[in-house]
């Protein structure tokens, strides 16, 4: 047996054949669990207390009236959609923070979260703003968003860090962007807009969940299958390619499947800040794994996003939006890490 | 340790083999030129690597040495011309097909934060798996082997960022190793090295050669080269200038033509290969 300086499973059967660390199953295991715990939390309590009991009976019975609106239509949801837009936008801060072996990148910083943001606003000014026009322009200011940062970052294939500053720039004028678009638009527009772009759960129904979680499932099983590349890609480029990956056409394959899960959750909750820039960081620590990976970065998120939009609606003496709350805490820690950073480096 | 390549080239399985050793190495260039972008390096130059031996391209800066190595290991795509591997383009293979076949040690690698010893040589089974196949006897016997092979079995649970210099660089050698290719390219694998970790590391190299592999090195010390190394390419401005055994070829002319240096070459008292021992102003 091999010491990996801690303790490893392996699962060897039929054509299967994988291993990992013990410690990364424990923490996915128990960040599943808090998850698990606060989201009863956040069905059973809010305006209406319910017990467990109460609960069940409500999901069970179709006659349960009221309680079965609140629980099934307002709940439900709401607590499915933190789990599952908090996962995405772990796994997608994870992506870029690996490609560019910097903490700073995400898509919030770089600039993505906020082209969403202006093909959503662009979405609700000209088309009015049903679910899916949302989304659709959420994801095509997206994908624009990062294909144009890809390209003018590149010179010679693309650095990390040259990646991050020019998306930071593109990123404030993105903000400019969007704040010019919800000037120019008319009242009952630019109110709709606003709410949106605060980042919000409220009013999440099953239509956003399902469509949006059924993209995000689907999304994050194919950036699983190509973790083990941005693992490699993590040894430097010459490194990885003589290792077997195609370097720049990886790269931009995972540019693209990191930017979606963004606009995926964009469109449905409008820009939620910190939840991509900070869940990746965390579950690095707690895991101890070798640079940032994907899948205890997603559990991560969806722990932060649904504890987030609890202490937004329970824990504070008003109600808000958990955008804010993120941006307030995700604020703090982006100082912080810059200060890190600074220091690190000089 | 066997290597786990097919030496044929893409489609040619069930045909014999294409090349033999005799006629043609398996790696070599034809006429090719290779650059960045628009800055040609390498003009028109053809090379061999021949099989089995621990080759050595020494040079100036700047003379190509590593771009030729970069297109030997198909970093770099000739804009003309084309790197042979096993009869076939370099560049009609897929990713990891070169990869089982070829091994690269580059200049500039990165350990990730929190990585082990262990973790990072594994990272050079890439190559040999598949989605659902990561981890299989093989892998795991591959690595204990790189290890052992460098060394640094004992250090196995250890992180890299703790390591020294030549520790560190050793995992490196351990991580191609684990690839398990019959052909080693090494890109000035003894640079901001202590003497002692670089004699460590080029008998470490002579070890593996002489176990069957082929080694390419870049090296910028020429004694090192002409003692370790078992066949030369001496290159100037993006061309050759001479190739064979060190025995044969390093001469106070060679020395002279390539590097702009007058030097008296003698016997090494140890090995009986060529030293060079510089001239220069001061005495």
């Amino acid at each position: 047996m091999i010491d990996f300086g801690r303790r490893t499973w392996r699962i060897r059967r039929g054509p299967v054949a994988v291993h990992g660390a013990l410690r990364t199953v424990v923490v996915c295991l128990g960040l599943l669990l808090v998850t698990c715990a606060v989201g009863v939390a956040g069905v059973v309590t809010g305006d209406l207390d319910f017990t467990i009991a109460e609960v069940w009976r409500a999901l069970r019975d179709p006659d349960a009236g009221f309680d079965r609106v609140v629980i099934l239509e307002w709940r439900v949801p709401r607590v499915t959609a933190a789990i599952v837009f908090g996962a995405a936008l772990g796994a997608s801060g994870a992506v870029f923070q690996a490609l560019t072996r910097n903490p700073l990148a995400s898509p919030d910083v770089i600039g993505l979260s906020a082209g969403s943001h202006t093909g959503g606003l662009v979405a609700i000014i000209l088309l009015g703003g049903t679910y899916s026009a949302i989304a659709g322009g959420a994801l095509i200011g997206g994908v624009l968003t990062a294909v144009a940062i890809y390209l003018l970052a590149y010179r010679r294939g693309v650095q990390g860090f040259r990646l991050i500053v020019v998306g930071i720039g593109v990123s404030a004028m993105l903000t400019a962007a969007n704040t010019y678009l919800i000037l120019r638009a008319e009242l009952d527009l630019a109110m709709s807009a606003a709410a949106w772009g605060a980042g919000s759960l409220n009013g999440t129904n099953w239509e956003q969940v399902l469509i949006g979680g059924g993209v995000i499932v689907v999304l994050l099983t194919v950036l699983t299958v190509f973790a083990p590349a941005l693992s490699q890609l993590g040894l430097g480029d010459e490194a990885a390619a003589a290792s077997g990956v195609t370097v720049e056409r990886t790269r931009l394959t995972l540019v693209v499947l990191g930017v979606a899960p963004v606009a995926v959750v964009t469109a449905a909750a409008g820009p939620i800040a910190f939840v991509a820039l900070a869940a990746p960081q965390i579950a690095r620590r707690l895991a101890r794994t070798a640079g940032v990976t994907i899948t205890p970065a997603a559990f991560t998120g969806a722990f932060l996003l649904l504890a987030a939009d609890y202490a937004a609606q329970h824990l504070l003496p008003v109600t808000l939006p958990v955008g804010l709350v993120t941006v307030v805490i995700g604020g703090g820690y982006l100082v912080w890490l810059l200060v890190a950073e600074a220091r690190r480096r000089l | 340790m066997p290597p786990e390549s097919d030496p044929r080239p893409p489609g040619a399985a069930g045909s014999p083999a294409v090349n033999t050793a005799a006629r043609r190495g398996r790696l070599c260039v034809e006429d090719a030129t290779i650059g960045y972008d628009k800055r040609i390096i390498i003009e028109n130059l053809s090379v061999q690597i021949p099989d089995h031996s621990f080759t050595v391209i020494v040079g100036p800066n700047a003379c190509g040495k590593s771009t030729l190595l970069r297109g030997l290991s198909r970093l770099l795509k000739p804009s003309d011309g084309q790197v042979v591997l096993d009869g076939a383009d370099i560049h009609s293979y897929k990713a990891k097909e070169v990869a089982r076949r070829i091994g690269l040690l580059p200049q500039n690698s990165i350990a990730p934060d929190g990585i082990t010893v262990a973790d990072l040589v594994a990272r050079g089974r890439f190559p040999h798996q598949g989605l659902l196949r990561q981890w299989t006897e093989k892998d795991e016997q591959a690595v204990a082997e790189a290890m052992e092979a460098t060394g640094v079995t004992d250090l196995s649970g250890r992180l890299v960022d703790e390591l020294s210099g030549g520790q560190r660089q050793r995992v490196w050698v351990s991580m191609a190793l684990a690839q398990r290719t019959d052909i080693l390219l090494l890109d000035e694998p003894t640079t901001f090295l202590d003497i002692t970790h670089q004699i460590e590391l080029l008998e470490l190299f002579t070890d593996l050669h002489l176990a069957g592999r082929t080694l390419v090195a870049v090296l910028h010390d020429l004694n090192h080269a002409a003692r370790y190394g078992t066949h030369l390419i001496a290159m100037k401005n993006g061309a050759i200038v001479a190739q064979g055994p060190p025995a044969d070829i390093v001469t106070a002319d060679l020395v002279e033509e390539v590097f702009d240096l007058t030097c008296v070459v003698v016997p090494d008292p140890v090995s009986g290969s060529p030293s060079v021992a510089p001239l220069g102003r001061i005495r």
